[in-house]
This record gives C-alpha cells, sequence and structure tokens, in this order.
C-alpha cells in the first residue's frame, strides 16, 4: 500500500498529465463529422509516431551490435509511421479542398 | 542552455500535437491542422538527436545508423503513402500503425536488455566483497534499486505487451482487408482469447514481483502477445476492420505513452495518451454511426465464419434484371436521382466514371445528389474522400439523416455496389445481424436501380429483401464496366 503511495508522490505530475491528456483527448473528438473520420484516425496515427523519439534514445545508447540493429530497426519503423502517417493524411485531406 | 532547448522543443512538439488535433476535426483547418503536427513532431525529432543527453551528460551517439533510419524510412514511407490506391487507404492506415506498435515493442525489448546487465552489475559485488555491518546498508540500497527496478519492468512489460498486440493485430487488419487474409474462427475462440490474455498478464505480474525469473519469461510473454493479436483481430469480419484499426490506434498511443514513462519524455507521453483517449473516442464513435457497441464488434463475430450458414431469413421472390439502356433512359427522363456509393464503387476504381455520370445527367436537366451512409465502404468518410478525388462538389455529397427525408420524392436510385446500408432487414427483421442499424431508405423511392456484381450477399453475409422488391431492377456486372456501359448510352440516346 505505502509503495503505491509513494509511487503516485513520487510521479504526481506525469499522472497529472496523464489525466488531463485524457480529457482534452476526449473533447478534442467529440463532435466530428463523420467524413473527417478517416483522415482524423490516420492523423492520429501519425502522431503517436512520436514513438519514434524513444527509438532515437535507445539507437543512441546502444553499444552492442545486437541492440544496434534492434534500434535501427526501431528507428526506421517509427519513421515509417510517422512520414507515411501524415503523407497519407495529407493525400486524404488534399481532396476536400475543392470548391466548397 | 542545451537542456532548455530540448525542453522547448518538446513543448512546441506537444502543444502542435493537441493544436493539430483540434484543426483535423473541422474540414476547413483539416489540412493545415496536419502539417502543424507533422512540424513540431520534426522539432522534437531533430530536439532529441542533438540535444537530448544521456543520465551520464553524454550526448547519442550512432548518428549515422539515427540518419541510415530515418532517411530510409522517410523514403519508402512516402513512396508507399504517395503510391497507394485511394481505395487502399484503411490498409495503408493499418499498416502504418503497426509500424508504430512494432516500434515500441522493440524500444521494450532493447530496455529489456539493458535493465539485465544493470541488475547483473549491481548483485555481483553484494555477495563476495560486503559482509557483518555493511551487509545491513547494501541491502537497503538493493531493496530501493529492486523497487526502481520493479517500477521500470512493469513499463517494459506494458509496452511491450500492448506494442505487440497492436502490431500482430494491425498485420491481420491489413491483410484482412486487402484480402490476403480470410476469416476464421477457433472452436471457443473467445475462452482462449480470455484465457490467452490472462496467461500473459500473470506471468509479466509474476516476473515483475520476482516470482519467477529467467529471460525466457519475457520472450515467453512476447511470443504470446503476438499470438493473442493475431486471435483477437481474426475472428471480427471484414466490415467491423475500420472500428478495429481505430481500437489498434489508441493501443498504440497507449504503448507510445509507456515510452514517455521509461524515458521521463513529456512529448512522448502527452501525445501518447493523446491519442490513446482520442482514439478510443473515435472508436466509439465510429460503433455509434453503425448503431452498435464496441463489445458487440469485438465479441459478436458479425460477418464471420457463420454467416455463410445463413443468418436472418433467408428471401424467397423473384428479381427483375434491366440492361444499361433501359438504365440510362430511366434516368436520363427522371427530375431527381439519387446515387448511393458502396465498396463495389470503391473496388471498380469507378469513381471518375461515377463524376462523368453525374455530369451527364446534370447537363439533361436532372437533380443529381449522392446519399453516403456513415459506414459505407471500409471506413467512416471513405465514400466521401473517393468522391472528393473525382472532383464531385461537397455540397452534393448528403449524409444519412439529411437525405433520408429525400428518398421519397425521387424518381430514380442507384445503387451503385452498396448491400447491407440499404437492407430494409435492419427496421424490419429482428433476427437479422444487422437489426437496428440506421440505413438509407432507399425503398421509398419511385425506382431503385441496383448495380452489383451477383447475387452474392453483402459483408455481412445476409440477403437483401430490396433486390426482390418490385421496384427494384438489378443491374449486372463490375461497376466500373457497368456505368460506363450507362455513360455511352447516355451520350447516344
Amino acid at each position: 500500500m505505502n509503495s503505491i503511495l509513494d509511487f503516485i508522490t513520487e510521479n504526481q505530475q506525469m499522472i497529472y498529465m496523464v489525466i488531463l491528456m485524457i480529457f482534452v483527448g476526449i473533447e478534442l473528438i467529440g463532435k466530428v463529422p463523420t467524413i473527417l473520420h478517416t483522415p482524423l484516425m490516420s492523423g492520429a496515427n501519425a502522431i503517436h509516431g512520436v514513438v519514434i523519439i524513444g527509438a532515437i534514445i535507445v539507437m543512441g545508447e546502444a553499444d552492442t551490435m545486437g541492440a544496434k540493429v534492434l534500434g535501427f530497426l526501431a528507428v526506421l519503423l517509427g519513421t515509417l509511421n510517422v512520414v507515411g502517417g501524415f503523407v497519407v493524411t495529407d493525400r486524404m485531406l488534399q481532396m476536400f479542398k475543392k470548391k466548397k | 542552455m542545451e537542456n532548455n532547448l530540448l525542453v522547448l522543443s518538446y513543448l512546441i512538439g506537444s502543444v502542435t500535437f493537441i493544436i493539430g488535433l483540434k484543426m483535423l476535426g473541422k474540414p476547413d483547418s483539416a489540412r493545415k491542422g496536419n502539417l502543424v503536427a507533422a512540424f513540431g513532431m520534426a522539432v522534437a525529432i531533430f530536439g532529441t538527436i542533438f540535444l537530448y543527453k544521456t543520465t551520464d551528460g553524454k550526448h547519442l551517439h550512432n548518428l549515422e545508423w539515427i540518419f541510415g533510419g530515418l532517411i530510409l524510412g522517410s523514403v519508402i514511407g512516402t513512396l508507399a503513402a504517395k503510391r497507394v490506391q485511394m481505395t487502399a487507404m484503411p490498409q495503408m492506415v493499418s499498416l502504418f500503425n503497426g509500424m508504430g506498435g512494432a516500434c515500441a515493442m522493440l524500444i521494450s525489448i532493447i530496455e529489456f536488455g539493458h535493465l539485465g546487465e544493470i541488475l547483473n552489475a549491481a548483485n555481483i559485488p553484494t555477495q563476495e566483497i560486503m559482509g557483518g555491518a555493511m551487509n545491513e546498508f547494501v541491502q537497503t540500497i538493493q531493496a530501493a534499486l529492486m523497487a526502481s527496478v520493479r517500477v521500470k519492468l512493469l513499463i517494459i512489460f506494458a509496452g511491450l505487451i500492448i506494442g505487440a498486440i497492436s502490431f500482430a493485430g494491425s498485420m491481420i487488419a491489413w491483410g484482412k482487408l486487402d484480402d490476403k487474409i480470410k476469416d476464421f474462427t477457433l472452436p471457443a475462440q473467445q475462452v482462449v482469447n480470455i484465457g490467452l490474455l490472462l496467461v500473459i498478464l500473470v506471468l509479466a505480474g509474476l516476473f515483475i514481483a520476482g516470482t519467477v525469473s529467467g529471460a525466457w519469461v519475457f520472450y515467453l510473454v512476447l511470443a504470446l502477445s503476438l499470438l493473442y493479436g493475431v486471435l483477437f483481430v481474426f475472428p471480427i469480419g471484414g466490415a467491423d476492420m475500420p472500428v478495429v484499426i481505430s481500437l489498434l490506434n489508441s493501443f498504440t498511443g497507449v504503448a507510445a505513452a509507456c515510452g514517455g514513462f521509461l524515458y521521463d519524455n513529456q512529448v512522448m507521453l502527452l501525445g501518447g495518451i493523446l491519442v490513446g483517449s482520442a482514439g478510443t473516442i473515435l472508436t466509439v464513435v465510429m460503433c455509434k454511426a453503425m448503431n452498435r457497441s464496441l463489445t458487440n464488434v469485438l465479441i459478436g463475430n458479425f460477418g464471420g465464419n457463420k454467416s455463410g450458414g445463413g443468418e436472418g431469413k433467408t428471401v424467397q421472390g423473384t428479381i427483375k434484371e434491366v440492361n444499361a439502356a433501359d438504365a440510362a433512359m430511366l434516368m436520363k427522363y427522371s427530375k431527381k436521382v439519387i446515387i448511393v456509393p458502396g465498396y463495389g464503387l470503391a473496388v471498380a476504381q469507378a469513381q471518375h466514371t461515377c463524376h462523368e455520370l453525374e455530369e451527364l445527367l446534370e447537363k439533361e436537366g436532372v437533380e443529381v445528389k449522392y446519399a453516403i451512409h456513415p459506414v459505407a465502404g471500409r471506413m467512416p468518410g471513405h465514400m466521401n474522400v473517393l468522391l472528393a478525388e473525382s472532383n464531385v462538389p461537397y455540397d452534393k455529397l448528403l449524409e444519412m439523416e439529411e437525405i433520408n427525408p429525400e428518398f421519397a420524392s425521387t424518381d430514380v436510385v442507384l445503387v451503385i455496389g452498396a448491400n447491407d446500408v440499404v437492407n430494409p432487414a435492419a427496421r424490419t427483421d429482428k433476427d437479422s445481424p444487422i437489426y437496428g442499424m440506421p440505413i438509407l431508405d432507399v425503398d421509398n423511392a419511385q425506382h431503385i436501380i441496383v448495380m452489383k456484381r451477383g447475387m452474392n450477399a453483402g459483408y455481412a453475409g445476409i440477403e437483401n429483401e430490396l433486390f426482390f422488391d418490385p421496384k427494384t431492377s438489378m443491374l449486372f456486372g463490375d461497376a466500373k464496366k457497368t456505368l460506363l456501359a450507362l455513360v455511352s448510352e447516355m451520350k447516344n440516346s
């Protein structure tokens, strides 16, 4: 029990942020027209590509060959997620800019 | 200074994610919103590469590897995203999502290796050198170390399990949408799935608590999580894939947030949680558009193998066929035509021909509108994107609630490759798997022309009594070929 309370105290900033972000996420998506569901999902998909920052850190600290290879793969896959995600979203949205 | 700049770059990243996501929710600002988020992502990435310092105060090394991965990934990602057909968009999103999940999974694997090294280094001297009074002191330090290691392990396991499920699940979803993988259900699938998930959680829990040890546990959990991801998506029908992709999308968000915890990295935490939460809400909203609950989608097994046996009542009756010339004539002398596009239109890449037909009809003085069901195609908004691609004006695309009252005053409804979204059984037949789903009330119109490849059932695998309606005429054939025939008939007559 004590260890749980300690954990909360030590990481309170993180926990606050998590809770607030959950509400921000809910608010942002609350009322969105159906036509934008697919681009929105795709855009959100690109944003979680932020995981690539973890991959970069892992890669930058890697010393052994094994860690380097895995790290390289992680950076590569993360980049695919980020770049591919944003480009695909842009392509979808490009089509909406037409005369209204 | 450098550290301050890094913090600033993460702050910029975080704010652009929130603003970008907000702007993505409105048609006018959506495209800009995407670019805003992409800009913030670039700032955060380059900030990390050049400004991040490890705990011993050193900059990141292996820059050539990092840039190698970034450049290679950018080239492949851009090419794939630019080349993909608009119809294959859902698969592409799923594929990219899987890449993100795999990335989170790999990070966990590498960090687990690091943790092992730290533990080994900490363990050896305590046994050999220390003795007597020092022992107690060492034990306290060890206990503190173990506590922090446990927290780290918890995060690593969470990232591993969620990332692996998201990766494997997305790959299956991609294969299903691409028609590479057929629906498949194990006997007692749900029991197997829940059991498997329990085994994964118990194993991970025991390992973190220190009850079981050995690296094999970690890799077993990895393997089982991958297997779970596969089994989780396998039985879900293709029509529900968008919902599943959206759900897996939010999973990957949570996996990314685990990385944020691990490295005490605000932008990862914020971006990950934001997507996790927004993705979950989006999933629920998508389910609502189909008038179904999330549990129903995940456990309901709708449209999978069961459908072959004839769920719901079978419809008897005769169907009436029509040829392109008569259909063209009928539309040409109507006042008002509503086009209902479905997945068949997307598969046949017939959106441009469809637009051509629409223009020809307008030239003859016919009022033409499009009725877009929220789940027409394979993803909400799929049809809008396709038709927008072929320059159909925005205001001609009407959503279900707007267009439904108009069918009664419509002369001809042209259904192109849609099936379940116009099936009256959703209103009338309580036994039907799609009962309760809101549909387009096309049967209120004077005439209905249904373009279809054959008499096969739709994705839900059920018969459609609309086809047997006396007002309905069937126009069989590939959507594009038939539309081309209609266009040439229209021009010739």
